[in-house]
């Protein structure tokens, strides 16, 4: 195989080259239909609004990161132990269940007016929008961790006069943490949904704050920076998370399946 | 080191006064160091009886007796196996067979003082069922054969005084089976705890015990008791031997009585 080394990696490269493939595309659309800034502003224009408003784009996105990161950070313990309670014990868990479930159904948008009322306007609502909406998919994963435990190795551990709490910390939490970690990348982009929700409705600051204002400014390019922020942001968060899940959980991921 | 086990006219149900009858009025006794054989066809009550003897579950009717004393919740110091290795994936083999060390009183408290010890311990008797220097590597770098070897030494490192083994030797190939049959011949032979094994396969219960027990279709009832005087130790080579096939055809007999019926 002497032409390996010379040989592409196709696989490697791919996600730069359809990134790349989709801003080209947009880039001649725009210039082919002639569609002006304000309606859909090409690629090189957003470019050129980032460089404008850098300042600007900078100290936002810090805040919503800081923001989102906050809220993520309350949402990762507090769903942590949720689920570990949910996952102890049968009447807690049928108790919590409705509840949990019909919370999660609120559209979390409509939520923020209250935070407001209670908190005022600024990084507190959004701080809490952040990890009233990530919270949930980490409850749901730790509980299904605890509640997927093999009767049979319970059987073993309870025939060598193993505690609940034994069986928990030896098999329980060591069994839920591929879920947890799974949950984690679902739970970061949630709340970057929920901290830009919060800015949006009510904030002086983030990217969702600055984006409401360049669009009442009629700034579109600004609007469609401030979007890119976000998604820059929220890729870096995922990866992150994607790599942590990695390096904690190798034994889970040993299936050649998805390569 | 052993304990006695006794089931006295047990009874057990699922899901409640109305659910289905698992077990009838079985009654066994096994005696201290002494190693029994439950067969019977599939389905018939057998993995309830084990959990029964393990306190695992209660019986609806009756008694269950394990050391003198009346079973009231999970006994401390059982070794179990079953045909399913049920390995911790994110422990490697040997922190797999030091498992029931962290659990079992008083081994705990001392576990962390002395886990080199527990580690050798756990590495000798790897190598006894043939695993010698695979002890690093995860269950799921294992055979399904090597992860069962495995799961034996976990059923047996804490020295337990009671070993239930609930078809452990039933997913194996056939060379295989031979092979942990003498192993778990040989560390009875030397340990001489009670063993009480579960199984269909009438070749291995006639091989290894010293009693077989024979039940019904379900609701599981015990049909007949047989006792297997062999001398001991047994060589795998009687297996084929006109008395040994005589054993097994009259248990197979039983057995057959006991599906035609059902």
């Amino acid at each position: 195989m002497t032409t390996a080394a010379a040989r592409i990696d196709w696989i490697r490269l791919s996600p730069w080259l359809y990134t790349i493939g989709l801003f080209v595309l947009w880039e001649a659309a725009v210039l082919v239909l002639g569609l002006p800034p304000f309606i859909l502003p090409a690629p090189t224009t957003i470019v050129a609004a980032m460089v404008e408003f850098w300042p600007a784009i900078w100290k936002n996105g810090l805040q919503t990161l800081f923001t989102t990161l906050l809220g993520f950070a309350f949402a990762v313990v507090g769903g942590l132990a949720l689920g570990l309670l949910v996952g102890w014990s049968r009447t807690i868990y049928a108790g919590l269940h409705p509840l949990m479930i019909g919370f999660n159904s609120i559209p979390k948008v409509a939520v923020v007016p209250i935070l407001v009322l209670w908190f005022g306007i600024g990084t507190v609502p959004a701080v809490i929008t952040a990890f009233l909406i990530s919270f949930f998919p980490v409850v749901v994963n730790v509980a299904t961790g605890l509640a997927t435990i093999e009767p049979e190795t319970e059987d073993v551990l309870k025939a060598l006069g193993a505690s609940k709490m034994d069986i928990m910390l030896k098999v329980g939490i060591p069994r839920a943490l591929p879920y947890f970690f799974g949950s984690l990348k679902v739970a970061i982009t949630l709340a970057f949904v929920g901290s830009v929700i919060a800015e949006t409705v009510a904030a002086n600051s983030g990217v969702g704050h600055m984006m409401l204002t360049a669009q009442s400014n009629f700034q579109v390019p600004l609007v469609f920076a401030g979007l890119v922020t976000l998604a820059v942001e929220g890729i870096v968060a995922y990866a992150l998370m994607a790599w942590v899940e990695k390096r904690m959980t190798g034994w889970a991921h040993r299936s050649g399946f998805a390569q | 080191m052993s304990v006695p086990i006794t089931l006295a006219d047990v009874s057990h149900r699922y899901g409640g006064a109305s659910g289905t009858l698992a077990l009838d009025g079985c009654s066994i006794s096994v005696r201290p160091g002494e190693f029994a054989a439950v067969v019977g066809p599939s389905g018939c009550g057998k993995s309830t009886l084990m959990k029964l003897a393990t306190g695992l579950q209660f019986p609806f009717k009756g008694t269950v007796t394990v050391a003198g004393s009346r079973v009231e919740k999970p006994v401390t110091m059982a070794g179990m196996a079953f045909q399913n290795p049920t390995m911790l994936p994110w422990r490697t083999t040997l922190e797999n067979v030091l498992l029931p060390l962290e659990i079992v009183r008083p081994h705990r408290q001392r576990f962390r003082a002395e886990k080199a010890a527990f580690a050798a311990k756990a590495e000798e008797l790897l190598s006894v069922v043939g695993l010698k220097g695979f002890g690093a590597k995860f269950p799921w770098q294992l055979s399904g054969g090597m992860q069962q070897r495995a799961s034996l030494c976990r059923a047996l490192i804490h020295e337990p005084e009671l070993l239930m083994l609930d078809e452990p030797f039933g997913a194996l190939d056939a060379f295989t089976r031979e092979e942990l049959w003498c192993v778990i011949r040989d560390l009875q032979q030397a340990r001489k705890f009670t063993v009480v094994l579960v199984t269909h396969d009438l070749r291995e219960a006639v091989f290894l015990a010293d009693r077989i027990f024979v039940m019904s279709a379900r609701p599981g009832r015990i049909l007949a008791e047989r006792t297997v005087s062999f001398p001991r130790p047994r060589d795998i080579g009687i297996t084929y031997t006109p008395e040994f096939m005589a054993v097994v055809q009259e248990l197979r007999g039983h057995i057959s009585e006991a599906r035609a019926a059902a």
